[in-house]
């Protein structure tokens, strides 16, 4: 101790200076999405500006693509920072809007009778998913890529046995506006799916950064025994994990159907990739305990603005599964380097 | 030898307690215990027991034989959490600390406070970072930050963490599995004074290491293992740090290694590494006479 020492707190701030702004920027995990974003849409203004990428019907056509994939991507994102992986998703789509069709068109149901139980159904399967992985403690990817198939599986055989096909068509929304307002609808030329996305968003985000359950999130993710030690209930927390994305798989498909008044046992084929990757572009570990459910906004951005921007510039549709692959690799190898900066020993 | 036995004041106690797996005895007869603002500090090489002792102690394990006493009462552990909840805390070498979260964050894993009401319960976060510092500040620890990501600290810093969590959460008894050992000198210090921190706020704390340079400074008490065994306890007054050095390595094995080293350094003389050998094993010979 020498006189000239300033008082502790002094001491703290004079030291923290030197993390700067920049060290601070990098260790939010979505930088890496946001900028992402922000590259893609210069590069579409510059490329297809002229061609509506700027309108407002080309920023609606592309939110709405992204809106749908950022509502899986919500949830998948919360899962993924808790550790475990969905790979059933997509068939959960095609299973749960397959399941409305049935009900309402088959049977007669009311169609909001019908959307219960296709959301009572999604819970189920989410539960189930989750209790098979904490029980047998397999790994979760194992676990829901065998659900991926049975699910998809179960959906075919089911419908083409009771109607002998694999679509259904003839979903009637005009008397009951209200749900149609609900999941369909439209604020001005923008669709209401936006807003879902972008509610559950801030829903998973508040969750995440404000609640013990987010704290939970990020042990459970982080360190599942020593969680477990301090008192997390980490099987019961992951349970709910996979049923969260059972019911936002359940939501895309009820925007869907209600969308299309139509449904199709293979809708959904591959958005639980697709998901993984606008999750992994937003920042979040493969391996759990880091992330951010705003990243995963800022990834199905990317992707939506990517697949409609190919579309309207006329660009070969077939090339955007390149670019899916060649953004996954970018976002791990830009996400290990800002993490790496993020955790580097200050001294 | 001990006085455990007749002190009905010992916080945490265990007596004559045995542990086996299958054939092997790991465990065999160990009675200690530590009493309110005390340091014991359990020594043993490896394979001694001691992480068998430590998962024993910390509600892993249940032992076979003996009896197991919080505060003078008989009791059977459960788990690591019943333990917790007794005010049994154990900070294991490898750290119930989780690297990519904040300070205070991991802090209060498990033990958020809230604050709101019904659907708007909240993790109350402005209290938990600021009384995670305050509580930090008074161990005497001085985190730049604690928004900073545990894995930015050194094993000194988080181990120190550990500790401060441990005592905000009102336990009674902290067991340290092996503290300083993958520290630097001045890191083991910064832990070695939080020791004795922990101590002054009225703790039994169980030290447990294999180095007797850490332990006699800050201990009270020493308990030491061999091969399962206990060679008993000492309290400070009855024992020196040479005994204790000389007692932790065995001095007859210390000798043994001594002549060892001596019969290499003959049959090599004239090499530079010959004469290294010789003056390691005269070393080595006046340690283990003491």
């Amino acid at each position: 101790m020498t006189v000239t020492e300033a008082p502790a707190g002094a001491r703290a701030d004079e030291r923290m200076r030197r993390a700067g702004l920049l060290r601070r920027l990098f260790s939010r995990p979505e930088l890496g999405a946001v900028a992402g974003a922000i590259i893609v849409w210069i590069f579409f203004a510059i490329v297809a500006g002229d061609q509506g990428f700027l309108s407002t019907a080309g920023t609606a056509s592309y939110l709405e693509v992204a809106s749908e994939l950022g509502i899986l991507a919500v949830a998948v994102s919360l899962l993924m920072i808790a550790g475990e992986f969905d790979l059933s998703v997509g068939s959960i789509v095609g299973a749960s809007g397959m399941a409305i069709a049935l009900l309402n068109v088959q049977y007669n149901w009311p169609l909001w009778a019908a959307i219960l139980a296709a959301v009572a159904f999604s819970l189920v399967i989410g539960f189930l998913n989750g209790l098979v992985v904490t029980r047998t403690r397999l790994p979760s990817f194992i676990v829901t890529l065998a659900s991926l198939f049975i699910f998809r599986g179960v959906t075919i055989g089911v419908t083409r046995q009771l109607t002998g096909r694999t679509q259904l068509g003839g979903i009637d929304t005009s008397k009951i506006g209200f749900i149609e307002q609900l999941f369909a609808g439209h604020v001005g030329s923008f669709s209401v799916s936006i807003l879902w996305w972008l509610a559950l968003a801030a829903l998973a985000t508040w969750v995440l950064l404000r609640t013990r359950v987010g704290n939970w999130i990020f042990g459970a993710g982080g360190a599942p025994d020593a969680s477990r030690n301090l008192g997390v209930p980490v099987d019961r927390l992951k349970i709910g994990l996979f049923m969260t994305t059972a019911f936002a798989a359940c939501l895309v498909a009820i925007i869907d159907v209600v969308k299309f008044t139509s449904a199709d046992v293979l809708r959904g084929t591959q958005q639980e990739f697709i998901a993984i990757i606008a999750v992994v572009i937003g920042g979040t570990l493969l391996t759990g305990g880091y992330g951010s459910a705003i990243g995963a906004v800022f990834g199905a951005l990317v992707f939506g603005m990517v697949q409609q921007g190919i579309v309207i510039t006329g660009v070969n549709a077939d090339w955007f599964q390149v670019f899916l692959g060649g953004m996954l690799i970018l976002a791990v190898l830009v996400n290990n380097y800002i993490r790496r900066k993020a955790a580097e020993a200050k001294r | 030898m001990s006085d455990d036995a007749r002190s009905g004041a010992s916080l945490l106690e265990v007596d004559n307690v045995s542990k086996y797996f299958g054939t092997v005895i790991a465990l065999k007869d160990i009675s200690m215990g530590v009493r309110a603002g005390e340091v014991m500090c359990v020594l043993g090489d490896n394979g001694a027991g001691k992480s068998t002792l430590i998962k024993t102690l910390a509600g892993v394990y249940r032992p076979d034989k003996g009896r197991y006493l919080i505060e003078g009462r008989e009791v059977r552990l459960t788990s690591p959490r019943d333990a917790l909840a007794r005010g049994i805390a154990t900070v294991y070498q490898d750290l119930a600390m989780i690297p990519l979260m904040s300070i205070w964050r991991n802090f209060f894993l498990g033990s958020e406070p809230t604050t709101g009401w019904g659907p708007w319960r909240r993790f109350d976060v402005d209290y938990a970072m600021r009384t995670a510092r305050d509580e930090l500040l008074k161990m005497g620890i001085d985190v730049r930050d604690t928004a900073q990501p545990v894995g930015t600290l050194s094993g000194g810093e988080r181990q120190s963490v550990a500790i401060a969590r441990a005592v905000y959460f009102g336990a009674k008894v902290l067991i340290l599995d092996e503290p300083t050992s993958a520290l630097g000198v001045k890191q083991a210090g910064v832990v070695l004074r939080y020791i004795v921190q922990a101590r002054a706020h009225g703790l039994g704390v169980i030290f447990i290491t294999h180095n007797p340079h850490h332990a006699y400074p800050v201990g009270d008490r020493f308990t030491l293992l061999n091969r399962g065994q206990s060679y008993g306890t000492f309290t400070k007054a009855e024992l020196s740090r040479e005994d204790l050095v000389q007692m932790m390595a065995g001095g007859r094995e210390l000798e043994e290694l001594s002549h060892e080293l001596d019969e290499f350094a003959r049959a090599d003389a004239k090499t530079e590494e010959g004469r290294a050998l010789r003056a390691a094993a005269e070393q080595l010979g006046e340690e283990a006479k003491g």
